[in-house]
């Protein structure tokens, strides 16, 4: 990829609008179209452009497959902690109407600490994913 | 103009699904497989469905072109036509299943009917409610984190342990035995031809 | 015309047979799974054309509007547009696995080769 001079401009260029993006979708999905799945993919397709343009060994310096392990779970326990968080305060399981002192603050809140952990869950997976295709390849016997 | 719109694209996607069938070069096929979601992507836009067109258009157009290119670079790019032959019985289930599915469907709601039983069961409460209850906006969010948040977690999970499956398949050494084998096997075939 | 008739319905079940026929008729697992993919997405769009509603719009809150599109088919497709892309991870990380055991990934070879092997 060495040669590909524009491209590698380019991809500097359009990679943090890209991530900029995604963090837009995912906070303002309760108001347009998007939200945590939406967000995650773009944000791990960010990733793997990344991974594309300049390699997979400067893209697993920069997202350490264990640390994105670690968010793949973050992601899914962050979920669940807001229904048990929800369960502390009295409700039931998910039920957000506790999380705040007004029921309508409380679901808004939840809501967006749930989309949240669907978004970080997501991103991870598919940049765990690709590094792990991409890995594949090079390997040695 | 709204029918112009549905006739263009879905005839693109006729298309493109036949294309999909006739052609050999699995990479060609991978790209009109991209194109097939992009494509599907705008016929959600026109059917109300942003959120799933947005959803259709990162995944389908994007990551899953990417992944299916990833493995046809770990095998082989093209579809071998060593036992390529009619398969007159695949044609006859398939005839036979559209049949009765398109038999079904004059049971169906008519195309956009505001009166149809799906429009009355729970969908108006959600479409009426999400303001009071939950105030927010967007009701495709509001269902999907909090009316439907059990639904939703059990996805995250399903993701989640896709990828740890992924990384059981994908994480370890690569292991070639039988391949070796064959390899070592062939030479000698060759040389006793010879 | 679209609107009121049936026919989206009959296009929506052309594609999904034209993927079922993919994958009941062709030995390579990339093709199967590149069927199992179009199979999908008509399915999605078999769900999103019955939440249509005639003269609705998408269903975000607004002024001005009153007739929203039924917003559930459309919650359960996108969750299932997500996990979908993941399984189909899953499989191709298994093509990947069976090329690497058998150096071709034709159902019809794997299987010569595994009656090679009893005989």
């Amino acid at each position: 990829m060495i040669r590909h001079v524009i491209l590698r401009a380019l991809s500097k260029l359009l990679i943090p609008l890209i991530m900029l993006f995604a963090l837009y979708v995912q906070f303002h999905g309760d108001y347009g179209p998007g939200g945590g799945f939406q967000a995650g993919v773009i944000f791990g397709a960010a990733i793997i452009l990344y991974a594309l343009m300049f390699g997979l060994e400067a893209a697993k310096r920069v997202f350490p497959p264990r640390v994105l392990e670690f968010f793949v779970a973050f992601g899914l326990l962050l979920y669940g902690g807001v229904g048990i968080e929800a369960i502390l305060l009295g409700g039931n399981f998910l039920d957000y109407g506790h999380l705040a002192h007004e029921p309508v603050h409380g679901q808004h809140l939840g809501i967006l600490l749930v989309e949240l952990g669907v978004g970080i869950t997501v991103a991870a997976v598919m940049a765990s994913i690709f590094f792990l295709f991409a890995g594949r390849g090079r390997s040695d016997v | 103009m709204i029918d112009v719109i549905h006739i263009v694209l879905f005839t693109f996607l006729a298309v493109i699904a036949i294309a999909i069938i006739r052609l050999r070069d699995l990479f060609a096929a991978v790209m009109l497989m991209g194109i097939f979601s992009l494509l599907s992507a705008s016929l959600f836009t026109v059917m109300d469905a942003v959120d799933v067109a947005f959803t259709e258009a990162a995944v389908g157009a994007g990551v899953s072109t990417i992944l299916m290119l990833a493995t046809l670079s770990l095998t082989h790019s093209s579809e071998s036509t060593r036992y390529a032959r009619p398969r007159p019985m695949a044609l006859v289930a398939v005839v036979l299943t559209g049949a009765a599915l398109v038999y079904a469907t004059f049971d169906m709601p008519r195309y956009g009917d505001p009166a149809a039983p799906i429009h009355h069961h729970v969908a108006d409460h959600y479409i009426e409610d999400t303001d009071d209850e939950i105030g927010v906006p967007n009701m495709v969010t509001a269902i999907l984190a909090s009316y439907r948040g059990y639904d939703t977690w059990g996805e995250t999970a399903v993701i989640f342990t896709a990828c740890v499956g992924v990384m059981m398949l994908l994480g370890g050494a690569r292991t070639f035995y039988r391949w070796r084998h064959r390899e070592e096997d062939e030479p000698e075939e060759a040389g006793e031809a010879s | 015309m679209f609107e009121g008739g049936l026919y989206p319905y009959w296009i929506v079940i052309f594609l999904m047979m034209t993927g079922l026929y993919v994958v009941i008729s062709r030995d390579n697992l990339v093709k199967k799974v590149i069927g199992l993919n179009i199979f999908q997405v008509s399915v999605i769009m078999f769900y999103v054309a019955m939440g249509k509603v005639r003269g609705g719009t998408a269903p975000i809150e607004a002024e001005g509007f009153t007739i929203y599109s039924n917003p559930l088919p459309h919650v359960l497709m996108l969750t299932a547009i997500v996990v979908g892309v993941a399984t189909t991870a899953l499989a191709l990380s298994l093509v990947v696995r069976i090329n690497e055991a058998y150096a071709t990934i034709e159902e019809d070879e794997i299987r010569e080769l595994e009656r090679e092997e009893e005989a």
